[in-house]
C-alpha cells in the first residue's frame, strides 16, 4: 500500500479536516505536521502510545488548545477554532479522558452547562433541564436515577454518562471520544459501544481515541496512528491485521514495511 | 422510549430515602442538614447566653441590636462565599470599606456641599452610587490582576489589604469626615433610620405570602413534567415553619419601643398628647437589616437562579471543566470580585452611616470576621461549596458569640479566643460531617 487508504465514501465531502496540524510545547512538538479526516457516519480511530500527539492534536479541534499552524475545515470551510464554545458551535463535541465534570453540581447543570435552558425572564429553567436529562439518560442509560445529586456521589460509569450525555444532547456532528472505557466495566462498556454504533448509524462522525486495540477494531472504519507527534499512516480497518497495526504503533512502520522480523519482535 | 423515561421519572428517588430519621426526615423536605444544624447551634448560643445573663439576651431590644450589628459583616459574607466558591480569597474587603467609605464620607461632607450646599435632598443617593462604582472599580481592579496575570488572589487582595488602608489615610491625611449627610445617615439604622412598626407587619406579610408563592409555584412546575412531587407535609411543614419564623421575627423587633425622648419628639410631630407612662411606640426593623435582607435575597438569586451563579460554582468545583464547557472562566473571576466591590461599597455605606464618620480606621479586621462568616456558615475554602442563608447565619452566629459575651461582661482577649475556637472548632465539624457523607 503506497497512498493514504481510500474511503469508501469519496463522493461525500468530509465532515473534517485537520491539515498539517502543528503543535509545540516549548522546543518538543508535540503534534508534527498531522493530517487526518473525516467523514459522516465515519469512526476514525485515533492510536498511538503515551505522548503520541493523539490528545493534543484533537484539542485543537475541540477548542482546548490552539494550533501554531495548519488549517482546520468544517464541512469544507476553513474554520477559526479560538475556544471550546467556538467548536460547540460548530458542532464539535468533546468526551474527554477526564470527563470534565464540575463534581459540585449535579447531572442537568453538567449536561447544560454553558448552554443553560433559561426561563423568559432569563432566569435558569431547572426543572426544563432536569426533564430533558431525564429524556435524554431514558435513551443512553435506562438505570440512570440520580439527577439531584452532586455527580462526585455517582459511580464512574453514571458519570460517563453524564459526559456522553453532555455532548450528544446538542446535536453534535461530530463527536470526539477520548478513551471512552477506560474507567468502566465490562457491561457499560459494551453500552459505550452500542452507543457509539447508534450515533454512527445517524450520520455523525465520531474520532475515538482508544489504548484498547480490540475496542478501536470493533468500532472504527479506519484507523489513525500516531508516534511521537506524527502521523505514521492512516488505514482501512478491513485491509490490516492487528499485529500490523501494533506495528505501526509501535515501530512506527507501515503495513508494506513490516518484516517478519519485526513481527516476531512484537510478540517478544 | 418516551414511556421508558416516563416511568424512570415517577420511580426514581424513591430509593435510599427513608423518611423515619431525622435525616431522612429533612431530606425529604429537601432542607441543607448543614443549614439546619447551624440553626440549632445558634439555638444553643442563644440559649446559653440567656441563661448566662439573667435573662437579659433574649430581650427585644438586644436581639434588635444583635440584628444592626451583624448587618455589615453579614452583607459581605454574601459575597465572600462566592469569592471563596471560585477558589479565590478577599483579603481587602477591611481596607477596601475604609477607602470607599472615606470617599463616600468626603463627597458628602466636603466635595458635593461645595457646589450644592449642605443637605440636598439627592446627597445620599449621589454618594451612595458614587461609592458603590468605585467598589465595583476597586473589585473589577483586584479580579482582573488575578484572573488575566494571573497572581493567586491572597498575594493581590493582601497587597490591597495595605494599599487601600493606606488611600484610605491618604484620602484626608488621617482626619476623621463629619458628620454624615443627614439623609445618608438613615442608611446606618439608630433610632430614625427604621421603616416603622406598620411596615414592618407589611413586610413579614410579604415574606409570608412569598413563601408561600416560591411552594406553590416549584410544586406546579414539577407536576408540569410530572416529577415525583416532594410530599405535600414536607411543603406544608415548610411553609408553616418559614410564615412563623418571619412572623415572630417581626414580633420581636416590633416589640423595641422607640426610646422615650424620641416617641415625644413623633408625638409632637403628629399631635398626640404625649402620656403619662411614656409611648410605646414600635422602631421597626432598622435599615442596614432591610439593607442585608434585600442583599441576602438578590445575592441567593444571583448564586442559585441565573446562569453566572451556576458558572461561579461550576469554576469552584472543575475550573478546567468549566473552561472546556464554553464558560468565559476569567471574566466570571473578574465579574466575582465586582460584585464583592460592590457588597463592600454597600457595608461602607451602613458603617459609615451608623457611625455618622468616616474615618481611615473603618472596617479593620472586617475581612477576617466576613471570612469567618462565610466559613462558619459552611463554605468550604476548597471552592465549590457555599450557600448565601449560610453566610447570613455565620455573621449571625459570630456577632451572636461576641455581642453576648459583651452583654455578659467578658473581657475582649477572651472575646477573641471564643470566636478563634468556635471558627476552628465549626470548619473541624464540618470536614467530619463531609468526611461521613463520603
Amino acid at each position: 500500500m503506497t497512498s493514504e487508504a481510500a474511503v469508501s465514501t469519496e463522493s461525500v465531502e468530509p465532515l473534517v479536516e485537520l491539515r498539517d496540524i502543528r503543535v509545540a510545547f516549548g522546543g518538543v512538538h508535540a503534534v508534527d505536521g498531522v493530517t487526518v479526516d473525516l467523514y459522516p457516519g465515519e469512526v476514525v480511530a485515533l492510536v498511538g502510545g503515551n505522548g503520541a500527539g493523539k490528545t493534543t492534536l484533537i484539542k485543537t479541534l475541540s477548542g482546548a488548545h490552539k494550533a501554531d499552524s495548519g488549517q482546520i475545515l468544517v464541512g469544507g470551510k476553513a474554520v477559526t477554532i479560538n475556544n471550546p464554545r467556538d467548536a460547540q458551535d460548530l458542532g464539535v463535541e468533546t468526551i474527554y479522558q477526564t470527563l470534565a465534570l464540575a463534581d459540585n453540581i449535579n447531572a442537568p447543570s453538567n449536561i447544560f452547562l454553558g448552554r443553560e435552558v433559561r426561563t423568559r425572564w432569563h432566569t435558569l429553567d431547572d426543572t426544563a433541564m432536569e426533564h430533558a436529562s431525564r429524556q435524554l439518560m431514558g435513551r443512553l442509560n435506562p438505570r440512570f436515577r440520580n439527577f439531584t445529586v452532586p455527580v462526585s456521589s455517582l459511580s464512574g460509569g453514571q458519570r460517563q454518562s453524564v459526559a456522553i450525555a453532555r455532548a450528544v444532547h446538542f446535536n453534535a456532528r461530530i463527536l470526539i471520544m477520548d478513551e471512552p472505557t477506560a474507567a468502566l466495566g465490562p457491561a457499560e462498556t459494551e453500552q459505550v459501544r452500542d452507543l457509539i454504533r447508534q450515533l454512527k448509524k445517524e450520520g455523525i462522525g465520531i474520532f475515538l481515541i482508544s489504548h484498547d486495540i480490540h475496542d478501536v477494531f470493533d468500532l472504527s472504519d479506519r484507523i489513525s496512528v500516531m508516534l511521537q507527534g506524527k502521523l505514521v499512516g492512516t488505514v482501512n480497518k478491513s485491509e490490516v491485521t492487528m499485529d500490523e497495526v501494533l506495528a505501526m504503533i509501535i515501530a512506527g512502520k507501515r503495513p508494506g514495511e513490516v518484516t517478519d522480523q519485526d513481527i516476531r519482535n512484537l510478540h517478544g | 422510549m418516551s414511556d421508558a423515561s416516563a416511568t424512570a421519572e415517577r420511580t426514581d428517588e424513591g430509593e435510599g430515602r427513608q423518611r423515619k430519621s431525622p435525616a431522612g426526615l429533612l431530606r425529604s423536605m429537601e432542607l441543607d442538614p448543614r443549614l439546619f444544624g447551624m440553626l440549632i447551634a445558634l439555638a444553643v448560643i442563644w440559649i446559653v447566653f440567656q441563661v448566662w445573663s439573667d435573662g437579659t439576651f433574649l430581650t427585644p431590644r438586644n436581639l434588635w441590636n444583635l440584628s444592626v450589628q451583624t448587618a455589615v459583616v453579614g452583607i459581605m459574607a454574601t459575597g465572600m462565599v462566592l469569592v471563596i466558591v471560585t477558589r479565590n480569597i478577599d483579603l481587602s474587603v477591611g481596607s477596601m470599606l475604609a477607602v470607599v467609605g472615606m470617599f463616600m464620607g468626603l463627597l458628602q461632607a466636603e466635595w458635593l456641599p461645595q457646589w450644592f450646599g449642605f443637605d440636598q435632598p439627592y446627597t445620599w443617593l449621589i454618594t451612595l452610587a458614587a461609592g458603590i462604582v468605585l467598589g465595583a472599580v476597586i473589585g473589577a481592579f483586584q479580579g482582573s490582576i488575578i484572573a488575566y496575570l494571573g497572581v493567586p488572589a491572597f498575594i493581590v487582595t493582601l497587597g490591597g489589604l495595605l494599599v487601600w488602608r493606606g488611600v484610605a489615610w491618604w484620602l484626608a491625611s488621617g482626619r476623621t469626615i463629619a458628620p454624615m449627610d443627614t439623609n445618608f445617615q438613615l442608611l446606618g439604622g439608630g433610632s430614625r433610620g427604621t421603616i416603622g412598626g406598620t411596615w414592618t407587619w407589611i413586610l413579614a406579610g410579604a415574606a409570608c405570602v412569598g413563601i408561600v408563592a416560591l411552594l406553590i409555584n416549584g410544586r406546579r412546575r414539577r407536576r408540569k413534567f410530572e416529577f415525583t412531587l416532594r410530599p405535600i407535609w414536607a411543603d406544608v411543614t415548610i411553609g408553616v415553619v418559614g410564615c412563623t419564623a418571619v412572623i415572630v421575627s417581626a414580633w420581636v423587633i416590633n416589640s423595641y419601643p422607640m426610646p422615650p425622648g424620641l416617641a415625644r419628639k413623633y408625638a409632637e410631630e403628629n399631635g398626640i398628647v404625649y402620656p403619662e407612662g411614656g409611648l410605646d411606640i414600635p422602631l421597626g426593623l432598622a435599615n442596614p437589616v432591610l439593607i442585608l435582607i434585600v442583599v441576602g435575597l438578590v445575592m441567593t438569586f444571583i448564586a442559585t437562579r441565573v446562569s453566572f451563579g451556576r458558572y461561579i460554582f461550576a469554576i469552584g468545583g472543575n475550573p478546567e471543566a468549566a473552561e472546556l464547557s464554553g464558560i468565559k472562566t476569567r471574566w466570571t473571576i473578574v465579574r466575582v470580585f465586582m460584585l464583592m466591590g460592590i457588597l463592600v461599597a454597600i457595608a461602607a455605606a451602613v458603617q459609615t452611616a451608623r457611625l455618622n464618620a468616616a474615618t481611615s480606621g473603618l472596617g479593620q479586621l472586617a475581612e477576617l470576621y466576613t471570612i469567618a462568616a462565610a466559613v462558619i456558615g459552611g463554605t468550604s475554602l476548597a471552592g465549590g461549596i457555599g450557600t448565601i442563608p449560610g453566610a447570613m447565619l455565620g455573621a449571625l452566629v459570630a456577632q451572636s458569640l461576641q455581642s453576648g459575651m459583651v452583654l455578659i461582661g467578658v473581657d475582649a482577649p477572651v472575646q477573641d479566643i471564643v470566636v478563634g475556637i468556635v471558627l476552628v472548632v465549626a470548619v473541624a465539624l464540618d470536614s467530619l460531617y463531609r468526611r461521613r457523607l463520603k
